[in-house]
């Protein structure tokens, strides 16, 4: 049977080996990160072998190899966060949901990536959920915004 | 075009398109290298190398810089040197510091360099990563906090052995070599061949060692331990003693062997002139009965997997052969137990390999019979020299004893399959035979003797002219397989060893980057078959008695039983 990422391959016909970015970019857009099958798909496909495919991918921060959870927290450590107490935040939120950095919660509720600057230093620290900004976040302040995406979570259930 | 370059205020000739480290070496200049392999091409990544050049700003890599004419070249100069030790420091910042109990320990590369360069005390204190050891695969164990990335593993891998379990993953300072989503070596498409071990500088990549479960058996008396050693093993070991590369020592070999405790000392030589006549049983019969051809051999573990992993469509041109090695574990597990009077469970059976996917092959589903392994464990070179020191043994005032009857005599066919080619050779001298009913008037094929990576040759047997290739280090394998997925035709029988040169240079070899080494053990086992007097397998009387006594007819039912083997799509 065909796959969604069989698909995807479909429209990059004849690539080779300089075109694994863009193949890459783009099954990531489709499913959210990059899984074992479609990376042993695309190594079949462009004939490049996995662990090559593995090793540049792992060497640029934008891929993923494990599905993000349903709320994706993006932390900004950047300059301006930093000096506003930004490692303080993230240490909070790690602890609060048990995970670290680039990893997900076992319900797949939250997953946390850390990024250099959204561009947004005059909220700082600034988070954010699913591309929805919080400004001036604040170790206890985390708690009320993860509570806030908890409770939308069992009413959605509801 | 010839170049005058200085070197140090002394002036040397030098060629166009050489590169300052050839001419360096060349002159008996020696610099230290950390990532650069002879015959590869440059990498220029460890700076190690580097050498002061006049009228250039920065040290220049020497491995990878091409010598200009009245080039002025320093290569000690006290800048140069801080550079070099700067860096040593810099790979040390985040070493282990188990050098008293390294595997590696004394024959690091790392360590030498460290020691060469006065390195007396930790000046650089770098934060300790945490690594995973990997210990998952059968043959080969990978210890990250070990590694200094030079990437010679990565590039064997990849350039020699077209297999690339292993890349660069990260970035960094988090950077290590890994396996496609850092999974266990046992997931990957790696063939267990080992290559990647003789070329790390450090104890980072080593064998999955059974030294602990054979001791134990020895020390058990209620067990009759045998061990087998393989061609190749008489003519490398003497190299962890400090005798020359090539030195023969079989007879010494046998007498140890004993000396440390094994019972019965068989030679895999014997087993290799039993596979001869297996193998080319098989390849008259493909040729007269229209049967899949080019038939390949199946001697080597390494190629095997590989075929199995990346050439699924060559997999019925494989010879349905089992290994020396497993040939004489099956041979041992009926024949000899069964006249012998020994109990399957009192009998345990070691086989001294250069190889570390010989430890894959051994635990393989299609090497048992009634769930028993034909062959319990395997020590590789390296280990039954460790072995040997363990049990204090004095290798050089020892007298020479022979290997225990009847699986110990060979002829020198059998002998030389320790070198890419010698499987070939001593297939072509016993198909010659059975073809013709004919001795071969001169026995040595040149043709398929050296060290290149490719070797062919055609042969006029009964006015049929077949074609015969040789190819060692799976890359060459690739190239080939392509020719023939291409169309070629003209090739009826092809032997392929994954390591370069064959099993002289396996993985399990002693740790020897010189290729002189290699070449001096291939000389050794040519020189025992031109001394030998019984130089083909099927002279071999104590292999015919086998057949009368016990397996009956090559491809016979009882053979197909014990000596054949089935393979699979990984």
């Amino acid at each position: 049977m065909k796959t969604e990422v069989d698909n995807i391959l479909e429209t990059y016909k004849g690539a080779k080996r300089d075109s694994l970015i863009p193949i890459l970019q783009k099954l990531q857009e489709n499913e959210g990160f990059l899984s074992k099958e479609s990376v042993e798909k695309v190594s079949k496909y462009i004939n490049v072998p996995t662990s090559k495919i593995y090793g540049v991918a792992t060497f640029y921060n934008q891929f993923k190899f494990s599905p993000p959870g349903k709320y994706h927290i993006q932390v900004c450590r950047g300059t301006a966060c930093h000096v506003l107490g930004s490692a303080t935040v993230l240490s909070e939120i790690e602890n609060a949901l048990k995970i670290k950095t680039e990893q997900t919660t076992t319900d797949g509720l939250f997953s946390i990536e850390v990024v250099a600057c959204i561009g947004a230093c005059g909220l700082a620290p600034v988070i954010s959920v699913n591309g929805e900004f919080h400004a001036q976040v604040t170790a206890e302040s985390i708690h009320e915004i993860l509570n806030t995406y908890r409770e939308k979570e069992a009413k959605d259930e509801k | 075009m010839s170049y005058t370059i200085e070197i140090n205020n002394k002036k040397v000739e030098a060629e166009q398109g050489e590169t300052i480290l050839e001419v360096l070496n060349r002159n008996s200049v020696k610099v230290p290298t950390l990532c650069h392999m002879k015959d590869m091409l440059p990498s220029g990544a460890c700076r190690m190398c580097v050498v002061e050049v006049e009228g250039r700003k920065n040290l220049v890599p020497s491995c990878s810089e091409p010598v200009t004419d009245k080039m002025s070249i320093t290569t000690h100069s006290q800048r140069v040197i801080n550079s070099r030790k700067t860096i040593i420091e810099l790979l040390l910042a985040d070493h282990p510091d188990d050098c008293l109990y390294c595997e590696r320990n004394n024959n690091c590369e790392l360590q030498s360099l460290s020691n060469e360069h006065h390195v007396r005390n930790r000046r650089i204190v770098g934060k300790k990563q945490e690594y995973k050891l990997d210990v998952a695969s059968t043959s080969i164990v990978r210890d990250p906090a070990k590694c200094i990335l030079c990437g010679r593993c990565v590039r064997v891998c990849e350039e020699i052995e077209a297999v690339s379990a292993i890349e660069f993953v990260g970035r960094g300072n988090k950077t290590i070599i890994g396996t496609a989503f850092n999974e266990g070596l046992n997931m990957s498409k790696c063939v267990n061949c080992g290559q990647c071990i003789n070329v790390c500088p450090t104890g980072a990549l080593r064998e999955k060692c059974h030294f602990t479960e054979i001791e134990a058996n020895l020390q058990d008396p209620t067990k009759t331990v045998v061990v087998q050693h393989a061609p190749s093993i008489s003519v490398s070991i003497a190299e962890e003693f400090g005798l020359d590369s090539g030195t023969d020592i079989k007879g010494v070999l046998n007498t140890a062997l004993r000396k440390i405790g094994f019972n019965v000392v068989f030679d895999t030589s014997f087993s290799a002139d039993l596979t001869i006549i297996e193998e080319v049983a098989e390849l008259i019969d493909r040729v007269t009965t229209g049967g899949k051809l080019p038939m390949f051999t199946s001697c080597c573990p390494g190629w095997v997997k590989y075929a199995e992993g990346f050439q699924q469509d060559f997999i019925p041109n494989l010879s349905t052969c089992k290994s020396p090695q497993q040939m004489m574990g099956a041979v041992i597990k009926s024949y000899f137990a069964e006249t012998e009077k020994i109990e399957q469970k009192d009998l345990y059976s070691v086989a001294v390999m250069p190889c570390t996917a010989k430890k894959f092959e051994q635990q393989e589903k299609t090497m048992m019979q009634n769930g028993i392994s034909d062959v319990d464990a395997i020590l590789t070179t390296r280990e039954l020299a460790k072995l040997i020191r363990f049990h204090g043994i004095d290798l050089k005032n020892l007298e020479p004893e022979m290997a225990d009857s009847p699986l110990g005599m060979h002829s020198s066919a059998g002998k030389i399959f320790g070198t890419s080619g010698g499987v070939m050779e001593a297939a072509i001298r016993t198909a010659y035979y059975r073809l013709t009913g004919k001795e071969l008037t001169q026995y040595r094929i040149e043709d398929v003797r050296g060290c290149e990576g490719r070797k062919e040759t055609k042969i006029e047997i009964n006015g049929t002219t077949f074609g015969f290739a040789v190819v060692s280090g799976l890359k060459n394998a690739e190239i080939l397989l392509d020719e023939i997925k291409n169309g070629r035709s003209d090739l009826h029988f092809i032997e392929v060893m994954a390591c370069p040169g064959g099993c002289i240079n396996g993985g399990g070899q002693p740790i020897n980057q010189n290729i002189d080494a290699i070449q001096k053990r291939m000389k050794a086992l040519y020189d025992i078959d031109d001394a030998d007097t019984i130089k083909a397998s099927h002279r071999n009387h104590m292999v015919s008695q086998l057949y009368k006594n016990y397996l009956g007819e090559p491809l016979g039912e009882k053979s197909h039983h014990l000596l054949h083997r089935t393979y699979q799509i990984r």
